[in-house]
């Protein structure tokens, strides 16, 4: 697979191209998983009152507190169209963008449709992001009211929630993350429908799946 | 509090070996930051089919049929013939498994996965000093592995013991991390995460060899290319624990 020789020679900017070499490497079982993550693997039931469907969220069982200081589980967002993404309030440079994607978002769903809508923010941060730091934030963000839900949990259930999303992010000096700029939806049973990735991308297709299933 | 309710499986501490920790510089970490490990136990071996088996016979939730897609994907298992016959040999790595299934099956022994930098830590080690990534030998060893098909079938234990004392970190599979998704390279992240290239600095700041890079790299590599609910077939796991005092 690799030749050792060449590698001695090898200089940091070469680590691009075997970026994109493994990548293509190590993706070749993945091409199929790519677009079920989004589509939400085979709906096979119907749902009818609790029950909760295979590939939904809600199987996670943690919990977490809001910016209101109350103790919620996912499962608890059941019934909702819900729209989430991870950040953290100590956030510079990509987290007020996507808290700007939110808004932008919110606008673009009808006004009849709206009450059948819950906007999520996680923290990757739960450490510095208290429920006092996070209602500070909603505050300032004028983001304070039931529409939008800010939540912390404890490190291993963001690690895990993270991962659901495929949401990455590491710690790189305190209060300051690297991590995946992901916006995902969910349906009211809360599986997936569609993910949106970027900053400041076209969200037509996110607002447009979120109109399809909110009443 | 679930977890203790459904995890009643007794613990099987005497795999372990305690790790003594230290600071070192990951390849991959924020500038120029050396990461302090703080010591821990951790399995001398990879899990094994045989240890795997038993945690499903246990837990039948986690069993071929049964495994809800949200916590694994179609190739989870894909070799065993039905939920309760693997293929291979008994004490073989087990093998696609999903971050999920890994994590809770540490759970389920009292333990976890161990995080990315405690398995960095320990696995620079050669047999005989704590950190030997400038030894061009140790090296040479993960890259002719890496260039060795199958090894996956092979038994654990026959990999070299380490400094700690532990087994097969490198040589046999590769391994889950409670934190890999704290990894931002891969083909789809590139275009999504606002730093990672400042996250690749350790590299020019121990003056390490190339070699010692891409041993590194490729690990770092996969982490970042996987999601929790894959699984793949040189990809396997070990446990780790916290000391207690």
């Amino acid at each position: 697979m690799l030749k050792i020789k060449k590698l001695h020679k090898m200089k940091n900017f070469k680590y691009l191209a075997m970026i994109i070499a493994l990548t293509a490497l190590f993706s070749c079982n993945n091409t199929s998983e790519k677009n079920i993550d989004a589509a939400g693997v085979k709906k096979e039931k119907k749902v009818n009152g609790d029950e909760i469907p295979e590939m939904s969220i809600y199987n996670l069982p943690s919990h977490w507190t809001s910016q209101n200081g109350e103790e919620i589980e996912l499962k608890d967002l059941q019934g909702k169209v819900v729209v989430m993404v991870m950040i953290y309030t100590t956030c510079k440079a990509a987290c007020p963008r996507l808290v700007a994607d939110m808004r932008n978002i919110e606008k673009q769903v009808p006004d009849e449709k709206k009450d059948d809508v819950q906007y999520v923010f996680v923290s990757i941060d739960p450490e510095t992001d208290t429920p006092e730091r996070l209602k500070a934030f909603a505050k300032e963000n004028e983001m304070d009211n039931e529409k939008w839900l800010f939540l912390r949990g404890t490190e291993g259930d963001t690690r895990e929630f993270a991962a659901v999303l495929a949401v990455n992010y590491k710690e790189i000096s305190p209060m300051d993350f690297s991590h995946s700029n992901i916006i995902s939806v969910f349906d009211q049973n809360g599986e997936m429908v569609h993910q949106q990735e970027g900053l400041g991308v076209d969200n037509k297709e996110t607002v447009q799946a979120i109109i399809d299933l909110a009443k | 509090m679930t977890l203790s309710f459904f995890c009643e499986l007794t613990a099987q501490n005497n795999k372990m070996v305690l790790v003594k920790g230290g600071v070192y510089l990951p390849l991959y970490g924020a500038e120029n930051k050396t990461v302090k490990v703080e010591p821990f136990l951790m399995d001398i071996y990879p899990v094994t089919n045989a240890d795997y088996l038993k945690f499903v016979e246990e837990y039948p939730q986690w069993k071929k049929s049964n495994v809800k897609p949200l916590f694994a994907d179609k190739s989870y298992l894909t070799n065993w013939k039905d939920d309760e016959t693997f293929k291979g040999l008994p004490n073989a790595p087990v093998t696609n498994v999903s971050w999920f299934a890994a994590k809770k099956y540490c759970e389920c022994q009292g333990q976890r996965l161990p995080t990315m930098d405690e398995w960095e830590f320990t696995a620079m080690a050669n047999e005989n000093v704590p950190d030997a990534r400038t030894v061009e030998a140790y090296n040479q060893y993960i890259l002719n592995w890496y260039e060795t098909p199958k090894t996956f079938n092979n038994p654990i234990g026959e990999t070299f013991k380490n400094y700690w004392g532990i087994y097969d970190l490198h040589g046999l599979v590769w391994e889950w991390t409670l934190d890999f998704n704290s990894v931002l390279i891969s083909g789809e992240s590139r275009k999504d995460v606002d730093k990672d290239s400042n996250l690749f600095c350790g590299s020019a700041a121990i003056g390490a060899s190339d070699l010692m890079n891409y041993a590194a790299f490729m690990r770092y590599a996969f982490r970042g290319s996987m999601k929790a609910r894959y699984s793949s077939q040189n990809l396997g796991f070990r446990c780790a624990k916290d000391v207690e005092n």
